[in-house]
């Protein structure tokens, strides 16, 4: 049977233009053999939903570093419900304080990787919850 | 079906939907197609081609708007290569039109190439099939055209335009077989830069010469500097111009039902291959048969037509 590929969007909301991380991420999910779509910097929650949905992803990945973390997981978990679309995963990463983390991950987000994670640990993510 | 009706009523999720099912050959495929289809054939199907790095994406982006200024809703499939190591693929197109992420008239897909030679896989076209159902008034193909073997977005699009760059030391590039004949219009992108009139020149001068694929329709050679969005309204006047030049010749009819033809034949060929082998699956004699074969003591035009003996055509 064929196996299905695994599409994922790599988001950069807000002001924040550090993407080297996301750019990072990108390329090596691209050499484990996923399909990534790159947003661009300076997305709203609306654009990174809306072109998840277009583009019909299994995964968003957002990446953020300018502080803005606990309005923007939240906001795009609740447009990713109102959409029907509930069952995309979502993971994060960039500089997020310990204690910001709890309430993120209630919100639905899978996972948050922090500056220092080794890839080999998002990879495995990956694998164990979409293949 | 659901996702059909939601789609055909312009629904972005149900559209997105049936894609990704099609795209993964879903077994529903076939039915989806069938019931998609006869709401098909209005949209202005545009190709868009040319080397990476010509400013493709960033034009379509223009073009998007110039063509939602003139009230019409734009669907875009970008498609890229997938690396044929990881067969993963990063899919950049996009990247480059998101100010439209948010706009309800706009729908962009990014596609990989998933290893089909020549840029286009089947899965494309379906996209293409599904977006025209939905109502999109344009319908856009974007593809990396490396040179020569691009024809395949010729076979889908209705009018198609070859992005060409300036400077890119040989003008005679542009020139080379394949480049020259798939082209309904040129543009000629990041024309502020050197070499950019030579080779509007250049381009104009072999177009006259050539005997074009329909009647007397001369590729025009148009200039642009995307990203600072000049030139873009004559671009999209050009690609109108085309299409009303193709329906009123009747050209566009004659190309669409030759492409119907085409794929029609080609789906036949797959369709009773398929079947063939399905019906032989686990037959000694079929088992048998690819033994003599790969010894060499039976030579593969024989042992087609014996597998095929046993077929009976319907009268």
């Amino acid at each position: 049977m064929k196996q299905k590929k695994i599409r994922v969007l790599i988001a950069k909301p807000g002001l924040d233009g550090h993407d080297r991380g996301a750019k990072v991420i990108a390329r090596f999910l691209q050499e484990n053999g996923y399909e990534v779509i790159y947003t661009g910097l300076h997305q709203s929650p609306e654009q990174i939903v809306n072109s998840a949905l277009q583009e019909a992803v299994d995964v968003i990945g957002i990446s953020v570093l300018s502080g803005s973390h606990n309005y923007v997981f939240p906001e795009v978990m609740r447009l990713l419900k109102e959409r029907g679309m509930d069952d995309v995963v979502v993971f994060g990463g960039g500089t997020i304080p310990e204690e910001d983390i709890p309430p993120i991950l209630a919100s639905g987000v899978k996972a948050l990787f922090r500056p220092g994670t080794p890839l080999e640990e998002v990879l495995a993510f990956m694998k164990e919850h979409v293949g | 079906m659901h996702y059909v009706e939601e789609a055909l009523k312009g629904n972005q999720l149900a559209g997105a939907r049936l894609i990704r099912m099609l795209e993964e050959g879903d077994p529903e495929g076939v039915e989806i197609l069938k019931r998609l289809y006869p709401h098909t054939g209005r949209a202005f199907i545009l190709g868009l081609t040319g080397p990476p790095g010509a400013g493709k994406s960033t034009l379509v982006d223009r073009i998007i708007g110039e063509f939602r200024s003139r009230g019409k809703t734009v669907g875009v499939v970008a498609v890229d290569p997938s690396s044929p190591f990881s067969g993963g693929a990063i899919l950049g197109d996009r990247v480059r039109m998101q100010r439209h992420a948010t706009d309800p008239g706009v729908f962009v897909r990014s596609m990989a190439t998933r290893g089909h030679l020549g840029g286009l896989s089947r899965a494309t076209g379906e996209a293409v099939l599904v977006l025209d159902a939905m109502g999109y008034d344009v319908v856009m193909i974007e593809t990396v055209g490396v040179g020569q073997d691009e024809v395949e977005i010729v076979d889908l699009a209705h009018t198609t335009a070859v992005v060409c760059l300036p400077g890119m030391g040989d003008d005679i590039q542009a020139m080379k077989a394949g480049i020259l004949e798939i082209g309904d219009l040129f543009i000629v992108n990041k024309a502020d830069r050197p070499g950019a009139e030579e080779l509007v020149k250049q381009l104009q001068l072999m177009l006259e010469m050539k005997t074009t694929r329909e009647g007397d329709w001369i590729p025009p050679v148009l200039k642009t500097v995307a990203i600072k969005s000049q030139g873009i309204a004559e671009v999209v006047d050009a690609m109108l111009a085309h299409r009303e030049y193709t329906e009123s010749t009747g050209a566009l009819a004659r190309r669409v039902a030759e492409r119907e033809l085409r794929f029609f034949r080609e789906l036949v060929k797959e369709m009773a291959a398929e079947r063939i082998f399905a019906a032989w699956n686990g037959d000694e004699r079929y088992e048998r048969m690819k033994e003599e074969i790969t010894a060499r003591r039976l030579d593969p035009y024989s042992a087609a037509e014996r597998l095929l003996e046993g077929v009976v055509c319907h009268t």
